[in-house]
């Protein structure tokens, strides 16, 4: 900041803040496809805006550099890294079961999900599967965090597109989800739910009643939220038409999930590659053709009706048995690697993992569903406005701690 | 009091003596309007809002002004410090002088200007200055877009709830305030019920200029921070806050005034009296309606967990017994004066129906987008005003030539205007937005 002179206020607008331009456009040389945009509508200069990393809509520490002309996004990128822990790192310094917990750090809004990938993906490593009734728990508890992460999506992404009430109804019934958790295994975000080869925990009396009365009273909540937003005008105003990524596109970035659903792409792991007991429960896969956050918003509501079937499904008939696999305290897997993935809340979730045949993991890499879908993020946002950027970062769903790792 | 104070001067004295207690309250009853926002907010989203400040939150705002005098004021680096200094003060000004044409009650006006309406309109219009520059002198990119933002919105919106007034106007044949609910008590309907479709009109267009959800775009937080407020900090925020709910009373004063009967008791035709008395029904309302409040607290204040709370509790009780006193008082009183005591009351009633109806808004809808609401404000909302008015026009000549009643006159209006709605709204459905279908 130094060197500009205060008070020279002789090209208000653009150029208020000669030392700082000059840096940004240092940077945005580097930038493929940022400095294809020349010519703005009247000339003037592009203002470069800087969202966040402290913005009330970027979700966390996301920070997008918009090259605006007038509102309109001429380019974008999106910096990330304020929340880089070395998760993946650290693995390679604890036993397979001391990391468990630390998954639950990366999607914190969906910890029993990242929980179930890494103990499914240890257990392969180690050529061991979980009891039936263990699976079957498992399968409950991970849909159920699936409904509280697309509430907690609904929420905020209604927020940042400025209905403010519905945040508040979607807390309210995550709130029930979490109270299972806790009464499950004491904690209510983080939860580590899982052991490697199994459950720590028996299900507390009066599970399946909770759960039970929770989809029960789940279902007419939807169509509570329903009747606020999809078909009200602006609401589809603003969303339909936004941030549309079609199908190759999707494909061709990597990009998994509801996100990809919405393209027409009726890709989800539970079906094609079943893990936990999911080949056991009829639900649907709900996809949509336009790719436009509208319909992610219409598939992201339809999966958690979906969940909430597959938990009365599955509550119904848990089997009995026992819940922890045999393996041993010591965990030593033969050397060799593994990628396993599972359908988390925000896409395909996988783990590779490298073992030289010691306690702890030579490697593990992580492909976090977040930050693979935010790459498609430049393509939604090109040509939209910035009131758009906010609905397509509260569309793709991220969360930084997932992207950051 | 009469010998001390010049003949000269004495006309003076009661607008000084209204001015001085507007500008006292004022900030007040904006204080109390956020309290009622956040209880309002709190009950539509299934919570209680503020209840930690005095028993229900009820000196809340009281904490909340002593906390922005008390806080740093920050003018940033690189503003333009004469023009950050000014610019809370024009938006709060102006937003203030607007009250002193508004008519609350028929014996409480600073000022019955013959251009009353006009007069307003003007001075609250000016109020844009100060957000403009005030986004300007920040030198900031989030102020500049809202502040752009917010002055485009309001010359559009402007035009269309200004076009709404205009079909009030050529009902009732003039600009005074007063005069204006003289005109609505004469032909014995709310003009409000009479051209159903200008009241809509001023309802979205007062929303849209007083930046309120869902036209909040200049001050979008989850978009542009807080648009034109972003760096300005402690008391010029909450100057500009200040303004932005004095208008909202003034735009609610204006929409009662013109379409909600003003200072009207509602049933002014219906003369019920209470059996032995020669009191009505619906005159005793307003002093039965505060003695419950009254004793509604009364009956709360033992269960308040803290003494302190307790004795605000029994003050508030109080307060309303106050009011509620003076209210059956009137009654007693001379016509002249129980008109005034009475119209205030049903004049400050209809403005907080009216902003009770700003706030259920607010937390129902999501928020436009830019080009939309430019869309939804010269294509849908300014061709309505202008047919309406054109609709006025007709009825009134139906009602000179035809001798039509000031009701049946406008009857055809209401459905012309309606079926212009259904075709334009059709014309104005969401479409895929066109910049990104010709984008790539």
């Amino acid at each position: 900041m130094g060197s500009g002179k205060s008070g020279n206020r002789e090209r208000a607008v653009a150029a208020h803040n000669g030392h700082e331009r000059m840096s940004n456009e240092h940077t945005i040389k580097t930038i493929s496809g940022m400095d294809s945009v020349n010519a703005t509508v009247l000339g003037a200069d592009e203002i470069i805006l800087n969202m966040g990393p402290q913005h009330p809509s970027t979700h966390g520490v996301l920070r997008v550099k918009l090259k605006l002309d007038g509102e309109r996004v001429a380019g974008s990128e999106c910096i990330i890294g304020y929340l880089h822990r070395g998760v993946e790192k650290i693995a390679e310094h604890r036993s397979y079961q001391q990391f468990a917990p630390y998954v639950d750090r990366m999607d914190y809004v969906a910890a029993v999900s990242n929980g179930l990938g890494y103990c499914e993906a240890v257990e392969k490593l180690l050529g061991t599967e979980a009891p039936p009734r263990a699976r079957v728990v498992r399968t409950i508890l991970t849909e159920l965090q699936r409904i509280a992460s697309h509430l907690l999506w609904l929420g905020t992404h209604a927020l940042d597109i400025g209905a403010l009430t519905p945040v508040f109804y979607c807390f309210r019934e995550r709130e029930e989800i979490l109270k299972i958790f806790e009464k499950y295994c004491g904690a209510r975000l983080t939860t580590h739910a899982f052991r490697i080869g199994g459950l720590q925990y028996e299900t507390y009396d009066g599970f399946e009643e909770d759960t039970r009365r929770f989809c029960n009273d789940f279902a007419h909540k939807i169509d509570e939220y329903e009747t606020l937003l999809t078909e009200n005008r602006i609401w589809v105003g603003r969303t339909k038409g936004v941030g549309i990524l079609n199908a190759a596109d999707a494909i061709a970035l990597g990009v998994t999930g509801p996100v990809l659903r919405a393209s027409g792409v009726k890709w989800d792991l539970r079906k094609a590659l079943p893990y936990a007991a999911y080949d056991q429960y009829e639900f649907d896969i709900p996809t949509r053709g336009t790719g436009d956050t509208y319909d992610r918003y219409v598939v992201r509501m339809e999966e958690m009706r979906q969940s909430r079937r597959i938990c009365l499904q599955a509550i119904e008939n848990i089997p009995t048995g026992p819940i922890m696999a045999r393996i041993g305290k010591v965990l030593k897997p033969p050397p060799g690697e593994v990628y396993h993935s599972i359908e988390a809340p925000k896409g395909e979730l996988g783990y590779y993992i490298v073992s030289d045949g010691t306690t702890q993991p030579y490697r593990v890499r992580v492909r976090p569903p977040s930050f693979i879908n935010l790459q498609a993020f430049d393509k939604m946002a090109k040509g939209s406005l910035i009131a758009d950027v906010v609905a397509i970062i509260g569309t793709i769903d991220i969360v930084l701690g997932e992207v950051d790792r | 009091m009469g010998h001390l104070i010049p003949p000269s001067i004495m006309p003076f004295v009661l607008p000084v003596v209204y001015a001085v207690v507007i500008v006292a309250v004022l900030p007040l009853l904006a204080g109390y309007i956020v309290l009622m926002e956040r209880k309002v907010m709190a009950d539509m989203q299934a919570r209680l809002g503020p209840m930690r400040v005095g028993p229900h939150g009820l000196l809340q705002p009281i904490a909340d002004a002593v906390k922005l005098l008390l806080k740093e004021d920050i003018i940033p680096d690189k503003a333009d410090r004469l023009m950050f200094w000014f610019a809370p003060l024009v938006s709060v000004t102006m937003a203030l002088l607007a009250y002193s044409a508004l008519a609350i009650g028929p014996a409480f006006q600073i000022a019955d200007l013959n251009i009353g309406l006009l007069f307003i309109l003007a001075v609250s219009s000016l109020g844009i200055y100060g957000i403009v520059l005030g986004g300007w002198a920040s030198n900031s990119h989030y102020s500049l877009l809202g502040a752009l933002r917010s002055a485009a919105q309001l010359v559009s919106y402007e035009t269309a709830a200004g076009l709404a007034l205009i079909s009030v106007l050529l009902l009732a044949g003039s600009l005074s305030m007063k005069d204006i609910v003289q005109a609505q008590s004469d032909q014995g309907v709310w003009f409000g019920f009479s051209v159903p479709f200008g009241f809509f009109i001023y309802l979205v267009g007062s929303i849209a200029e007083t930046n309120r959800a869902p036209f909040d775009l200049p001050e979008a937080e989850s978009e542009l921070v807080a648009g034109y407020m972003t760096e300005y900090s402690g008391f010029r925020w909450s100057l500009y806050f200040l303004a932005e709910y004095a208008n909202m009373v003034i735009v609610a004063g204006i929409a009662t005034t013109l379409f909600l009967g003003g200072w009207l008791r509602p049933g002014a035709r219906y003369h019920e009296h209470i059996p032995g008395t020669g009191i009505e029904w619906l005159d005793a309302l307003p002093a039965l309606l505060t003695l419950g409040v009254a004793l509604y607290s009364l009956s709360l204040a033992p269960k308040q967990p803290v003494k302190i709370q307790k004795i605000v509790m029994v003050l508030v009780a109080v307060l309303c017994l106050g009011v509620a006193g003076i209210l059956a008082g009137a009654l007693f009183a001379p016509p002249a004066v129980m008109q005034g005591i009475h119209g205030a009351f049903w004049f400050m009633a209809k403005v907080f129906a009216y902003i009770y109806a700003f706030l259920w808004i607010r937390f129902t809808f999501p928020r436009y987008r830019f080009d939309q609401l430019m869309r939804l404000g010269w294509r849908f909302l300014i061709p309505l005003a202008l047919v309406n008015v054109i609709g006025v026009g007709v009825a009134i000549v139906l009602r000179q030539q035809l001798a039509w009643g000031p009701i049946v006159s406008l009857i055809p209006t209401t459905l012309g205007t309606l079926g212009v709605a259904m075709f334009l709204a059709k014309d104005d459905a969401p479409t895929v937005a066109a910049h990104l279908v010709d984008g790539e």
